[in-house]
């Protein structure tokens, strides 16, 4: 067979997985439900995934470690995993295919020749690792090893990649310069947080964010195999774009996305490019057709000096080289061997603007007085700064959500945030349900820890703690029925699902009609005018005849008489008494100590738009300085 | 020979113009929108009662569901009575929560199950379980443990989705007017079971067989809140059920109608069955300790003629299961 069949092959096995894993992710027993199947897979693949996490959480949590052995196998092959495995890359490979087919070998050889912004994803590369790295000096003083070393690693790799040559004492200057600044900074900067924005361009949580959130909630609608019914997500159109952009590109270039963009491909490329064993000349001097360099995919050059940083190892060279003259080997490729095309100046300022950026971010204050309360998270959440330390964006929770109530974060949250898990309560098809703990067990990096349904519920050895709470619902007494409009409605508690319930009414009396005038009577029937009622609007057991201080249920109406029901304590009132119409309220409170922030109140209040009853993030378990009862204090 | 090329090509051009008039013509649209834009069709809904099983009621003490529900079915004249050869039998539940069965604020499962055997057993052709929950519909049918007992019993569990709603008015009717019905389901079903607890309801003091009926109803319907009893009666009215049972083994007696603990259920053994609604609903909730005349919606329906509220009357059969 030739190698490039096995590769395609290879690739259409992994993009095949990958789509069946996205499938699968719905909660259930059945051979397409999630099961057991490791849906996290090839995010726990993506090395950049591991090694920024991390960095900015100083843990590589559960099957994180399988990004270890990508970079071992690249260490011995190069980027096979690019070339073979990356569902992503596999896309880009057709998308290419599809816009170079008909084009003549000249134009191909054009398309891809070593283009300058290759080395933008060197750059985005240094960027996300400064952001995942910031505050690890401070770190490092508090004495987390694994962390360090992986800091070591990272930066010992973006500087050692960096183009030997002139100037190496000016570079080792500069290089101590941003070190010893960053160092002396971190430690003393009030504004902390190392975040992981990776997850912005990674390939595997963008195409999974992408397939998840965009393509599977489109083709799923007509056939309902991951959700019964449709399901929404809000700015899906930004995630689409990026997604869409990314593909399209490939007709301009071919595999656009990892040539210029991909860090995780940066990544690769720098660890991979002295791999044992790598493509190659076997000759100096070829007969210089260029058929090679009209095939490769990662715009490598094998006819001329060949960049084993920029080889995916797609293998089009090999197997289409007339001469046989390509080959696999141990040796360094005969036409000679370039550096990845990197300017340690602009590594350097993507690495300096890395570090930098999440403290420029926490300017706005969103770990600390600007916190932002519709920043309502999962529950098992971390808070907030541990959480950003390790969310992937790669949307598995809010594709696990029965419900749909978790959705991508949009620009609105702000960038650090950006389409990171958040509760939306009106638009998936219930709030978080009680019962339910889906989200934490898929997370792929603990930002949504794992938890039971025991400490969810605040139940057993969780008692004293009592439930995990994700915020507190605010009643909207301007816009709620029974508060504001004189009607009765209580759906909200109705609805609670704690017990006792944490929505609790207090019954109040509003008259509504007055000016009547008792006529006759006999016996549940009272005549009564100087009002004509509209007949049977007054029935509905909601209204009561006032007379004095007492009250008769009105059980029936006409446009001048009433039908009652009373207690013992009514006296028909005499002709001539003046009386009026009240409607009995039960009018919602929240009680915050029994809340725990589920929105289903929110989900079912019947003011449709803007909810008459609001769940934001205060008193969420998660964030202690955020809580709002005093423990000890008052009657409960 | 140009003028042949001439005429081809004007030929091709009239065709051409020709389209386009016609696509014109044939789109055009002199009237403009009228108001009730995008509104489907609405449907009926049939009578799914028994003709010669009027007024029939069975009170069954016991403090197991299934034994209950047979000697119940046995008072009434037995399923036969009701689910014939080649029928379509859809039971509407409530599966409102998505919360375990031993909660009690859902449809007991066992109880579902053995229903679903019972019609087959005579002869369904078809048993569909459905009700349009409150909570996340797939949730509730699995935590309900509803959704897993009745497709093990051979039923067909029908969640809700946007196709199954179709727009229906009450006739006569105050509230229920346009409104979406869950017709998918119903579309071509003999028979209709209403199966539901027995639940405090803060609002409406009492949740069983009618206001069960809340179920089929789509849209925003909780704006009905406003006129709690009001909307009861109307479902009542809306629908003509072939049997309905309220399930008073265990009655949420607290915190109702989601309920959330144990400690809200109290044991009342009581399984209730009948051709009446307003009658079973009637006994039901003196087993939340109110006096039908207390409740406002059984007035308001017994008014509307549904049915009565004095179930005495109705002489029911009363059968104690030890």
């Amino acid at each position: 067979m030739r190698i490039v069949t096995t590769r395609r092959i290879s690739q259409g096995f992994f993009l095949a997985l990958f789509l069946w894993f996205c499938v699968v992710a719905t909660v259930g027993e059945r051979l397409w439900q999630l099961r057991g199947w490791p849906i996290n897979w090839f995010l726990e693949l993506d090395p950049l995934t591991g090694l920024t996490s991390l960095l900015a959480s100083g843990s590589l949590y559960a099957g994180l470690w399988w990004g270890a052995a990508v970079l071992a196998l690249t260490l011995l092959v190069g980027r096979f995993f690019c070339g073979w495995v990356c569902p992503f890359g596999a896309m880009h490979q057709f998308v290419g295919w599809l816009g170079a087919r008909s084009k003549p070998l000249k134009e191909r050889v054009q398309r891809n020749a070593p283009h300058p912004a290759q080395q933008i994803k060197y750059f985005l590369l240094a960027f996300f690792l400064g952001a995942a790295m910031s505050d690890l000096a401070a770190r490092l003083a508090l004495g987390q090893v694994a962390a360090s070393l992986a800091g070591a690693l990272a930066l010992g790799l973006v500087l050692l990649a960096t183009r030997q040559g002139q100037g190496g004492r000016a570079y080792a200057l500069a290089v101590g310069l941003v070190l010893a600044v960053w160092v002396a900074w971190s430690l003393l900067a009030p504004h902390g947080g190392a975040w992981l924005l990776a997850g912005l361009l990674d390939p595997i949580p963008l195409v999974t964010r992408s397939v998840n959130l965009v393509l599977l909630p489109l083709v799923d609608a007509p056939a309902r195999v991951a959700w019964p019914v449709p399901r929404f997500y809000q700015g899906a159109g930004l995630i689409a774009a990026v997604f869409l952009a990314a593909l399209l590109l490939n007709l301009w270039r071919p595999r656009f996305f990892c040539r210029f963009v991909c860090p995780t491909g940066a990544l690769l490329g720098l660890v991979g490019r002295h791999a044992l064993w790598r493509v190659g000349k076997k000759r100096a001097r070829c007969g210089a057709c260029l058929s090679c360099d009209g095939a490769c995919s990662g715009a490598a050059r094998p006819a001329g000096r060949l960049r084993p940083a920029e080889c995916v190892l797609c293998l089009n060279c090999l197997d289409g080289c007339p001469e046989n003259d390509i080959t696999f080997a141990v040796k360094p490729s005969a036409g000679g061997e370039a550096a990845p095309d990197l300017s340690r100046r602009r590594v350097l300022t993507g690495l300096g603007l890395g570090l930098v950026t999440p403290p420029i971010l926490s300017l706005s204050g969103v770990l600390g007085p600007g916190w932002n309360p519709a920043l309502i998270r999962p529950p098992g959440s971390l808070p907030e700064d541990e959480f950003l330390r390790r969310c992937l964006r790669c949307g598995q929770c809010m594709r696990v959500c029965p419900t749909g109530v978790l959705q991508p974060a949009g620009p609105s949250f702000g960038l650090e945030a950006l389409w990171t898990p958040v509760l939306n309560m009106t638009i998936g098809t219930s709030g978080c349900q009680p019962r339910c703990t889906a989200c934490s067990h898929v997370c792929p990096s603990a930002a949504i820890r794992p938890i039971t349904l025991d400490e969810k519920l605040g139940n057993g050895e969780y008692a004293a703690q009592g439930p995990i709470r994700l915020g507190s619902a605010f009643l909207d007494r301007g816009r709620c029925l029974p508060w504001a409009m004189d009607r009765p409605c209580i759906v909200c508690q109705e609805n609670c699902p704690v017990s006792p319930k944490a929505i609790f009414t207090r019954v109040a009396w509003e008259t509504v009609l007055g000016g009547l005038i008792a006529g006759p009577s006999s016996g549940n029937e009272l005549a009564v005018s100087g009002k004509a009622l509209k007949p049977a609007a007054l029935a509905s057991g909601d209204y009561y005849l006032q007379s004095g201080a007492e009250r008769a249920r009105i059980v029936a109406n006409g446009a001048h008489s009433l039908g009652l029901t009373h207690g013992t304590d009514w006296r028909t009132p005499a002709p001539g008494t003046p009386l009026s119409v009240a409607v009995r309220l039960q009018r919602p409170y929240v009680d915050p100590a029994r809340c725990t922030g589920c929105g289903i109140c929110q989900h079912e209040c019947p003011v449709s738009g803007k909810r008459a009853i609001r769940v934001s993030a205060e008193n969420a378990t998660r964030e202690r300085s955020h809580s709002l009862l005093l423990k000890g204090a008052g009657p409960g | 020979m140009d003028r042949r090329r001439f005429l081809l090509r004007a030929g091709k051009a009239g065709l051409g113009v020709a389209a386009i008039g016609a696509l014109g013509w044939w789109a055009h649209d002199g009237q403009g929108p009228s108001a009730n834009i995008g509104q489907a069709e609405g449907v009926k809904l049939p009578s799914f009662a028994v003709k010669g099983t009027e007024k029939r009621l069975a009170v069954i003490k016991s403090s197991h569901r299934v034994p209950a529900l047979r000697a119940g079915l046995e008072a009434l004249g037995g399923i036969g009575a009701f689910v014939g050869a080649g029928h379509k039998v859809v039971i509407k539940v409530n599966a409102a929560f998505a919360t375990p069965p031993a909660l009690g604020a859902t449809s007991n499962p066992e109880l579902v199950a053995e229903l679903v055997r019972l019609c087959l057993k005579v002869g369904a052709r078809q048993v569909v379980v459905t009700d349009n929950p409150i909570n996340d519909p797939a949730s509730c049918f699995e935590l309900s443990g509803i959704g897993p007992a009745a497709r093990a019993a051979g039923a067909e569990v029908v969640l809700p989705h946007p196709g199954a709603f179709r727009p229906y008015t009450l006739p006569g009717g105050r509230l229920i007017k346009d409104w979406p019905l869950m017709y998918g389901p119903l579309a071509g079903a003999d028979r209709l079971i209403g199966l539901a607890p027995v639940k405090d309801h803060h609002r409406s003091q009492a949740s069983v067989t009618m206001k069960n009926w809340y179920g089929l109803l789509g849209g925003r319907r909780n704006v009905f809140h406003q006129d709690i009893n009001g909307i009861i009666s109307e479902l009542g009215r809306m629908v003509a059920p072939s049997l309905v049972i309220a399930d008073g083994v265990a009655t949420l007696a607290h915190n109702g109608p989601t309920g959330g603990s144990l400690e809200d259920l109290r044991p009342t053994d009581t399984l209730i069955l009948g051709t009446d609604q307003v009658a079973v609903d009637s006994v039901a909730v003196g087993l939340l300790g109110l006096k039908p005349a207390q409740v406002a919606w059984l007035g308001l329906a017994a008014q509307a003629g549904v049915g009565t509220t004095d179930y005495e009357s109705l002489n029911p059969t009363k059968v104690e299961l030890g």
